[in-house]
């Protein structure tokens, strides 16, 4: 019996030897973001850029000749659950990671990589934190929340001047450190907000929140949060009878936040960097995106750049050594869909910062 | 103003307060019947949820009239739902009937989790969401510079839940049926004897816990519109909460434990701050059971085997 489960178990550690050794062979790069759970939707535009890239990449024949393989990492935009994927994926030999979504996952999971020396490019997390205090193997292809802030902020000391502005966010790394940094600006404005309030995020219950808000008179609400919360607050904020406007950030970016309020969502305003979709550049890829029957909205197309940029950085490097292509990314240019980009010395891109969109009739449009 | 601020978060509170005391009613009754507690309850009525769901989209591409629809859907969900609780019961908990006090319930654990994953598989891990069936709804005081608004949905929602408590309740108090489930209750082996199927009147139990967590999940998808395979442990974790806060056997007790659950949020919320509404339930919790060990209309001595 003994002999037979030592058996057995010596099978088994063999195939989980051989798996890592053929893995090892190519070129490991991953994808990491909420797969599953609340946002899901944006784990998938994440998904979709990575997968795209890695059928255009090894159909030119991969990267200086060798094939590259793609690991998915499901984080659930749990912090705890990052942590796991992190070391999971330095188990698996990965060089190069294009995530994590949520800056609560992103920041936790980078110290990982940090230690195993494992490039990370987040592709949507916005928190300042991530590159401030990231280590020097941490970058990211989107923009930064005081950026963010200060757009959204000056926009509503501006539009809202003497008016009543609630401020409203959902505890998490992303949210908190975008309405903070708008409140911040926004009073420098000359603005002070009516309401601050911090709810929980998975709750589907705001009634209690709207009715505070329809108290206090509040004109326009600006959120810190995600598409599920911003859609509940919305729609109940209309069966209340409230015509308030809500604005939020980066967050709202997918066709999922109009499914959820429908024509309630009429009229929210949203602050996102420049739509990469209109670039002449990508034009081609939206077109192939399209053809495989994805809109390539929101993060899709920054998950995309995100990975051309290792393909561009060890072309470059001439290598496929993890310090090689570290050092050729931070002096490097990259002709990527978003438009040409470099890295300043936090890891910070050189792109255009943020504008504001409006969503109508299940669109958004920048203003 | 401040008359209609409070009467708008009453009835906040009362329809949210609705739907945790109709999954609560499921907690009890089981609680009441085997001694044990269900946690994949939660988990049932998040099942209930998306079957309701399914039928509203079905309902939606057919051209028959609101009110058949509801009625519709609501059969369909209470029917589907108890076959899954049903065959939960006889999956995970019968065979388990004579074993240690435990099994059942990490059994129950595991019927939770397999639940959870099974929706995750089958219909997939992005949220899923109902566009408003029910719109509209009155309002008044507008004159004090706050209007109150009660939403059809929500007379909907609270009427439905006391018709339901008031046929339930008298199931249990005037039926042979109840007679049975209160024979349980007492002592299993002795109602054997007198010649009633035990089994049989369990597995009632579990089906009529789970036709109301279904009502309750058909009332969260059409109020909220949004749902998500992971919906059956928060709301799971609430109206556990309720029932032992109501005194868990006791289905007014689950009501009025679901209701004072969901009006603590709600006025928490409304009147201190909503980042805390939580600890607020969970104090109220703590307190209330240090005051009666047994909850508001618990019977004070329950001894279960």
């Amino acid at each position: 019996m003994f002999k037979i489960m030592k058996n057995i178990l010596s099978i088994i550690a063999s195939i989980f030897l051989l798996g890592s050794i053929t893995a090892k062979a190519d070129v490991v790069v991953a994808s990491a973001g909420p797969m599953s759970g609340q946002y899901a939707s944006f784990g998938a535009q994440l998904k979709a850029g990575a997968e795209m890239w890695l059928k255009d990449t090894n159909a030119k024949g991969g990267i200086l000749g060798e094939k590259v393989k793609l690991v998915i990492g499901d984080d659930a935009c749990d912090p705890k659950q990052a942590v796991a994927v992190a070391n999971k994926f330095a188990g698996q030999g990965v060089t190069y990671v294009a995530g994590h979504f949520c800056s609560g996952s992103s920041i936790p999971a980078s110290k990982v990589y940090t230690e195993e020396g494992i490039i990370q490019v987040s592709p949507a997390s916005t928190n300042p934190a991530f590159t401030d205090k990231g280590g020097p193997n941490v970058f990211r292809v989107c923009g930064r929340d005081d950026q963010q802030g200060e757009v959204a902020g000056a926009f509503l000391a501006k539009e809202y001047s003497g008016k009543k502005v609630a401020i409203i966010h959902d505890k998490t790394a992303y949210g908190k450190g975008l309405a903070d940094a708008t409140k911040k600006n926004m009073n420098k404005g000359g603005l002070k907000e009516t309401m601050y309030e911090a709810f929980t995020a998975g709750e589907k219950d705001y009634s209690a929140l709207v009715s505070k808000l329809k108290s206090n008179g509040i004109d326009a609400v600006y959120l810190g949060g995600y598409h599920t919360e911003g859609g509940l607050i919305v729609r109940q904020m209309r069966d209340q009878g409230m015509k308030t406007k809500l604005i939020s950030g980066d967050a709202l970016v997918t066709a999922e936040y109009w499914q959820i309020t429908g024509d309630a969502g009429e009229g929210t305003l949203m602050t996102f960097s420049p739509d990469p979709r209109n670039n002449p550049e990508a034009a081609p890829l939206v077109k192939k995106f399209k053809a495989a029957g994805i809109e390539p909205e929101g993060y899709v197309l920054y998950s995309y750049a995100a990975l051309q940029v290792f393909e561009q950085a060890a072309t470059q490097a001439g290598s496929l050594d993890r310090k090689k292509v570290l050092k050729a990314m931070k002096k490097g240019k990259f002709n990527t869909v978003l438009g040409t980009l470099s890295f300043d010395k936090k890891g910070d891109v050189s792109l255009p910062g943020y504008v504001f969109y409006e969503w109508s009739k299940g669109n958004y449009k920048q203003l | 103003m401040d008359l209609a601020y409070f009467l708008q978060q009453l009835i906040n509170g009362v329809t949210l307060g609705s739907v945790y005391g109709l999954i609560a009613i499921g907690y009890t009754m089981v609680y009441g019947i085997i001694g044990m507690i269900n946690f994949a309850h939660g988990d049932i009525f998040m099942v209930g949820a998306f079957i309701a769901l399914i039928s509203f989209i079905l309902f939606a591409l057919t051209s028959i009239a609101l009110p058949i629809v509801l009625l519709l859907t609501l059969l369909i969900a209470m029917v589907f739902t108890a076959c899954y609780g049903w065959t939960v019961e006889k999956l995970a908990y019968k065979p388990l009937r004579k074993s240690f006090r435990l099994a059942p319930l990490i059994s129950a654990l595991g019927m939770s989790i397999v639940l959870q994953n099974y929706v995750q598989a089958a219909q997939g891990a992005r949220i899923k969401t109902l566009q408003p069936v029910i719109q509209g709804g009155f309002t008044f005081l507008e004159d004090t510079g706050f209007t109150v608004s009660l939403s059809y949905l929500q007379i909907f929602i609270i009427l439905v839940t006391i018709f339901l408590m008031a046929v339930f309740t008298l199931l249990i108090t005037r039926t042979a049926l109840g007679r049975a489930q209160r024979a349980c209750e007492q002592d299993r082996t002795m109602t054997a004897l007198m010649g009633i199927n035990v089994d049989r009147t369990i597995s009632i139990t579990f089906i009529i816990g789970s036709s109301l967590a279904s009502v309750a999940g058909m009332m969260f998808v059409m109020y909220y519109g949004v749902i998500d395979f992971y919906i059956g442990f928060l709301a799971g974790i609430k109206a556990f909460t309720a029932a032992v806060l109501g005194g868990i056997g006791s289905i007014p007790g689950a009501m009025l434990g679901g209701l004072l659950i969901g009006l603590i949020e709600v006025f928490w919320s409304g009147y201190i701050s909503i980042e805390y509404k939580d600890i607020a339930a969970f104090t109220v919790l703590v307190v209330v059971l240090i005051f009666y060990p047994t909850g508001f209309l618990g019977k004070p001595d329950i001894e279960k085997v």
